[in-house]
């Protein structure tokens, strides 16, 4: 007996809406399981992995410094996947775009007192990481390469420059030949939100004006009917006069542009400096959270959050529970593989195959074999 | 769903209750890891160490131990280390180099908590102090027996980053090897990694193609013990004792011993001595101490063991005559490195077969 899975005809409204909340509820049981399994207190494991994140005002501020990328970068990827271009270097455009930012604070160090800086590097920012999609767009369009490679490869690319940057040409003087670039300063800081409270800069707003934005774009615009189409059905696109390269073009410069802009608002806020590593893995991360999201702008911002929070509450399960670093990533694991399986249970179900019978007991397959 | 709320508000009412008891009469030390413990190298070594603190101290009763472990150095580490400012830690010990900024930023906002700093150069506040050990003195003692037991008269060194104390650890080894054989080699292979089994498994293979014929590392894992040990070669492990993983091939191992330490300072929260400093302990402080002097002849021990005491004795490895790798002179006969000069280190000695980055 083998399992298939088939797709339903049409999808239950009231299950789809209800999935996220089944899934989470799974999670809990299994989680609790888990922990039970481990000698572990569940209700304290599980309180601290989802509630203590939420309790202090500084530990939100931690929650939109680490969701302020993922819902960025999140929803430019899912400009690209909507329209069927599958961009995975988003975390060598983030890298990119804070290089080519941090050129204004770094080469010009005088600039960082003139009010126009930071508008400036936001700007060479997105630039920065535009540019740096285009090269697999560029491919894609003209040579038909396939993206998913040569955009991943560039990811290292962008690592490796950014790490040969501070260790050598762009190495502070002053930080006793370790690789660090120099401290941004004055107005090359990005401003935090309400600094009373926590170090939440406004990289949170530029997420969810961005989540905004092309929310508008993709349900209420021409061209957003138009990448939905050439993504569903690129002959149907071209029928209809839309250019799949022009798509092509559109998608990766978009999502490049806001992992730029995300990568040069991490170093200039939460980092503060170049440094050989400045993200945790945010741009692959982002994949995960734009499919968490279904796609959706708005979606996304709420997986953003909820991947945020996995990240925190992990950290104050391992300090008040005492569970390793590794279940704290399985837990992560468990969480992602329930809501990943309730969606595809709305779409499809599973149908049990009875294996083919020994030709013995169904005589009547004997004539056709 | 009832059920589960009860619990949960149980859960909480106990953890709170937990939280309150201890404050008076027990020290809290909380330790952030770049690696996971388990990584049989650096961050295993410091737990070990903290684990060596707590039953010096009075075990559990008195000390109570926290940890996170491979806690990124980007902008993750100020969040991990204010969430243990804010856990109620009286010290918290962050282990690498990369958590320099987010360590001395927490510890501006939290004045009666003491913070140390492994590794960096940093202490902005009166609550921030640095440690970090002479590691490049047992490295010296390596080259010593790299230059008894290698024929071919060039060794093998996985580096991980080109910042000062790498470099520093390089060029010991060298320092070691020619004071045995003048004409001694060094060949580098850099795996841009702290702990990366596979690369440095690569870099390893790599080297012993080029003719090497001994290996030393200063990465974390285990693997390149073990490639050595596939081709039959000798090697040195890193930061702890590996000689299980090459009973036949380790000579002998740096290991990193945080226990001393980790224990005077959290004593000293304790009793409320603490004060900033900024330690580098070597092997005469027993911060750095060798692993048994293993598969190597009876004469050639005798000399590791004369080089090891030594450096106790006072012997500083960078004490002159000692070239740079152009040839140009660095020390002069009878003058020592000062250490702010070590710590900045961006050059090699003469006999190093590699180039370092430039600025």
């Amino acid at each position: 007996m083998r399992l298939e899975l088939a797709k339903r005809p049409q999808h239950s409204k009231l299950f789809s809406a209800l999935s996220p909340f089944i899934a989470f509820v799974l999670t809990v049981i299994a989680g609790a399981v888990l922990f039970a399994l481990l000698g572990k207190s569940p209700g304290a494991a599980l309180y601290a992995y989802f509630i203590t994140p939420l309790t202090d005002l500084w530990s939100l501020h931690e929650l939109a410094i680490k969701a302020a990328p993922l819902i960025l970068i999140g929803v430019g990827l899912a400009v690209c996947y909507l329209s069927n271009n599958w961009n995975i270097g988003a975390e060598g455009q983030f890298v990119m775009g804070a290089v080519v930012g941090a050129m204004l604070p770094i080469l010009y160090p005088g600039l960082q007192q003139s009010p126009l800086a930071l508008p400036v590097m936001l700007l060479m920012g997105a630039l920065g990481g535009a540019a740096y999609a285009a090269i697999p767009a560029f491919l894609k369009a003209r040579f038909n390469t396939n993206e998913i490679l040569t955009s991943l490869m560039l990811v290292y690319v962008a690592q490796l420059f950014l790490d040969w940057l501070v260790r050598g040409p762009w190495r502070d003087p002053a930080a006793m030949n370790f690789p660090q670039a120099p401290r941004f300063t004055g107005y090359a800081v990005l401003p935090e939100l309400l600094p009373a409270s926590g170090r939440a800069n406004i990289g949170i707003l530029f997420a969810l004006v961005a989540a905004v934005l092309l929310w508008v774009l993709l349900t209420r615009t021409k061209k957003g009917f138009e990448i939905r189409v050439i993504g569903m059905s690129p002959r149907a696109g071209r029928f209809a006069g839309f250019s799949t390269r022009g798509a092509i073009f559109f998608s990766f410069l978009l999502s490049g542009a806001l992992a730029g802009l995300a990568g040069i608002s991490e170093v200039s806020g939460a980092i503060g400096r170049l440094q050989p590593s400045i993200s945790p893995g945010y741009g692959f991360a982002a994949i995960i959270v734009a499919f968490l999201g279904r796609l959706n702008p708005l979606g996304i911002v709420a997986a953003g959050v909820v991947l945020a929070l996995t990240y925190l509450g992990g950290e104050v399960a391992q300090i008040e529970v005492g569970v390793s670093d590794k279940v704290v990533r399985a837990f992560q694991g468990l969480l992602l593989f329930f809501v990943l399986a309730c969606d595809t249970l709305i779409h499809y179900r599973i149908r049990f195959v009875p294996s083919e019978r020994p030709a013995a007991v169904l005589p009547e397959a004997k004539s056709d074999a | 769903m009832k059920k589960l709320t009860l619990a949960l508000a149980a859960s909480a009412a106990v953890l709170f209750a937990a939280g309150g008891a201890f404050a008076a009469d027990k020290a809290k030390a909380c330790f952030i890891y770049v690696g996971p413990i388990g990584d049989f190298g650096w961050s295993y070594q410091h737990h070990q160490g903290a684990l060596e603190m707590q039953k010096n101290l009075g075990g559990e009763e008195k000390v109570e131990i926290a940890y996170l472990e491979s806690v990124p150095e980007g902008a993750d580490a100020e969040r991990a280390i204010e969430r243990f400012a804010r856990s109620g830690c009286n010290i918290i010990f962050t282990t690498s180099f990369g958590y320099m900024d987010a360590t001395n930023a927490v510890a501006a906002k939290f004045p009666d908590v003491k913070f140390e700093h492994a590794t960096g150069f940093k202490r902005d506040t009166p609550n921030v102090a640095t440690y970090n050990s002479k590691f490049h003195e047992g490295r010296y003692v390596q080259g010593v027996i790299a230059a008894k037991m290698s024929k071919a008269g060039v060794a093998g060194y996985i580096a991980s980053f080109p910042i000062p104390e790498v470099v520093m650890g390089i060029n010991s080894f060298v320092l070691g090897a020619q004071s045995v054989n003048p004409d001694f080699k060094v060949k580098v292979v850099w795996a841009n990694t702290w702990f990366d089994p596979g690369k440095e498994a690569d870099a390893a293979k790599a080297l012993l193609d080029q003719g090497v014929d001994i290996i030393t590392q200063h990465t974390d894992s285990t693997a390149p013990m073990q490639v050595a040990h596939e081709r039959g070669v000798k090697a040195f492990g890193q930061a702890s004792d590996m000689i299980k993983f090459g009973p036949e091939t380790q000579l002998t191992s740096i290991v990193d011993n945080w226990g001393p330490y980790y224990t005077e300072r959290v004593k000293a929260v304790m009793d409320g001595s603490w004060k900033q400093v900024d330690v580098w302990g070597g092997m005469k402080e027993g911060h750095v101490v060798m692993a048994p002097y293993t598969n190597m002849p009876d004469d050639v021990k005798k000399l590791a063991e004369e080089t090891e005491a030594k450096i106790k004795g006072g012997f500083n490895p960078f004490t002159g005559p000692i070239k740079k790798q152009d040839g140009s002179e660095w020390l002069a006969a009878g003058a020592t490195a000062q250490d702010g000069e070590l710590l900045g280190l961006n050059f090699y000695v003469q006999g190093v077969d590699d180039q370092l980055p430039k600025q």
